[in-house]
């Protein structure tokens, strides 16, 4: 090959690129490519697989033989989540918080479903960091986190810290007055 | 991991002080982009880096696969069934590790015969190559173990018939079996101690891979010629020439691989071993994977439990003599003419000792595995020492050089190949 130009590719098209320079780039683009290719089945392999999916699916819950007053639980996904059934003192005291005065402002009526504000449904773990609180205790008597402290309303609403919000509530629908689906909204499935 | 000196030169600040308290990127350096090879290395040489790539390959596969595993009699087979349906990509890990086994032989066989043919394993390289035997011998405990761990018919009798073996040992025998099973048969608790072991020992392989290349950087590579190396003119440094070259033939290596992965997932293995472990039934054709096939040849061969036994354990071994056992001063084969034919002929039992593995232990089987294992020890016992003694090499060259261009020929440059030199930015 002529060495006598300083840059002897020049005749191929390109002034400034060698073919050098493209080769460079082709391995680096390949390699690129490449090792995404090969980790991409490796952190795939690591996200639910089939069987944990399939054991998610909704859970049915017979509200029947729970008491008034009684905290129930179940597990969906592997987390924990509280059926309460409350006393209507319970509700009132729940719904005639001001919102105002909540940490997380939510009104009691978006934590229950439409004629059915009897049943709490909500997760389990505290929202600080993860413990499982006290049901029935502490001063607003929903529930008490043994951990830190944490204390919640009958509407499972953070009324002190250190936790920074509500206890969250699971996708779920009435099927019938006395039955419960745990997972899906009515009409859509979780995601 | 170097004999010679690091050429090595941190540039900025913060480099110069980090090499002054851990000088690991000049070690780096000195060993793997400034270290001299030999000029004539040929693609036999590329299968140390093509190993090490399957052992980080299995290790990595491994890994993810105990990530669902489950080690217990009850759980293992539906686990592994768990693993090939319902993970996410999970076949495709299980295929890379189970054929990543046999492609870890594939290449260390080749790595084996390029250390016999090309004399390798002869001063001052005995270190080197026994280590390498010591790494033989760990890869093939980490391959039974690991073939046990599906739980299917050929895992769990293979474990079976594999610890029997350590049961033929006189009087201490029973005790190291009932050791080793954790019971009083191959059962639940065996299979935990072994999926333990099977993880630790790549880890191991490593260790002992690490020494291994330390002992390799010491007394420098061995070359086709066999030749030690007398001047620069003779060597190239390793980055760019190896590593280039290295990079290339693990590429070529893992399509290979990849063919295994993705066209003939089950050919190596066993389809009995899609059926779970039945301690009731043994299966009617019972054979190891393909690279223990010669060893259990040679364990069939002898009509005594003890004696085959010991013969199949000094088959392994008897490797690790070979420096003391080859009595030529002439490394390379090329330079043999009678020794070549004998190593040649050495392979070629080989392969008929893994033929006759193969076959039902009957008739002229049983013969011909008879006659391969006579010569089988007979090349190392017999011809190794009488043929470096009667033999005459053929002419040698002078030197790499000498071999590479033809004697006499001097070209400027410094140890940098024909043409390499001139304007590499330049080449086309």
């Amino acid at each position: 090959m002529a060495n006598t130009a300083a840059n002897p590719d020049s005749t191929h098209g390109e002034p400034d690129g060698t073919r050098r320079d493209f080769m460079f780039l082709a391995t680096g683009a390949g390699l690129a490519v490449g090792g995404v290719a090969v980790a991409w089945p490796f952190v795939a392999s690591m996200a639910p697989d089939a069987e944990t999916i399939a054991a998610g699916a909704p859970l049915e819950v017979d509200l029947t033989p729970i008491q008034e007053g009684q905290i129930v639980n179940v597990f969906w996904r592997g987390k924990l989540i509280f059926v309460r059934s409350r006393s209507e003192k319970e509700i009132k005291e729940a719904q005639d918080v001001k919102l105002s005065e909540l940490i997380d402002p939510q009104a009691d009526s978006a934590r229950v479903k439409d004629g059915h504000a009897k049943w709490l449904i909500v997760y389990g773990n505290c929202t600080h960091l993860g413990c499982v609180p006290l049901g029935h205790q502490g001063q607003y008597e929903g529930w008490s986190c043994p951990c830190h402290g944490s204390l919640y309303d009958t509407s499972g609403r953070v009324r002190r810290g250190p936790a920074p919000a509500n206890l969250p509530v699971p996708p779920y629908a009435f099927e019938t007055d006395t039955k419960i689906r745990i997972g899906e909204e009515a009409g859509k499935a979780a995601a | 991991m170097s004999a010679h000196a690091s050429t090595y030169v941190p540039k900025s600040r913060l480099a110069k002080w980090f090499e002054s308290r851990l000088p690991i990127v000049g070690l780096v350096h000195s060993s793997f982009v400034s270290y001299p090879v030999p000029r004539n290395l040929n693609y036999f040489w590329t299968f140390g880096a093509i190993l090490m790539a399957m052992l980080i390959s299995q290790i990595v596969t491994g890994i993810w696969l105990a990530m669902h595993y489950e080690p217990t009699a009850a759980g293992a087979f539906n686990s592994v069934e768990h693993i090939m349906r319902d993970v996410n990509y999970g076949w495709l890990l299980r295929y890379m590790h189970a054929n990543g086994a046999s492609m870890f032989f594939v290449a260390v066989y080749i790595h084996m015969f390029r250390a016999l043919y090309y004399g390798s394993y002869k001063a001052p390289r005995e270190i080197l190559y026994i280590l390498g035997v010591i790494i033989y011998l760990l890869m093939m405990a980490t391959a039974f173990l690991g073939y046990t761990l599906p739980w299917g018919q050929m895992s769990f009798w293979g474990a079976t018939v594999i610890t029997s073996i350590l049961g033929a040992i006189p009087v201490v025998g029973d005790t190291i079996q009932s050791l080793l099973w954790g019971g009083y048969s191959v059962g639940s608790p065996t299979l935990n101690r072994f999926f333990s072991l099977h993880y630790l020992l790549p880890f191991m392989i490593l260790g002992v891979v690490v020494l291994h290349v330390w002992a390799l950087h010491v007394t420098g590579q061995n070359n086709p010629t066999g030749i030690p190396i007398k001047s620069d003119k003779d060597t190239v440094p390793f980055t760019p020439y190896a590593t280039i070259k290295d990079v290339f033939a693990s590429m070529v290596f893992f399509a290979f691989f990849a063919y295994w992965i993705f066209y003939q997932p089950n050919y190596l293995g066993h389809a009995d071993n899609y059926i779970p472990a039945n301690p009731a039934v043994t299966p009617a054709h019972i054979v190891p994977e393909w690279y223990f096939l010669p060893f259990y040849a040679i364990l069939r061969a002898v009509p005594d439990k003890l004696g085959g036994v010991v013969l199949m354990f000094s088959a392994v071994l008897i490797l690790a003599l070979a420096p003391w056992l080859d009595t030529s001063r002439i490394r390379s084969a090329n330079y043999r003419p009678i020794y070549r034919q004998f190593l040649w002929l050495f392979v070629s039992v080989c392969v008929a000792l893994g033929y006759l593995g193969a076959m039902p232990p009957e008739g002229g089987y049983v013969i011909a595995a008879r006659l391969c294992t006579a010569y089988y020890f007979a090349h190392f016992l017999l011809v190794m020492p009488l043929v470096g003694l009667f033999e005459t090499p053929k002419p040698m060259p002078g030197s790499i050089l000498d071999s590479v261009t033809g004697p006499g020929k001097q070209f400027s440059g410094s140890g940098m190949p024909v043409g390499a030199a001139a304007a590499p930015s330049s080449k086309g």
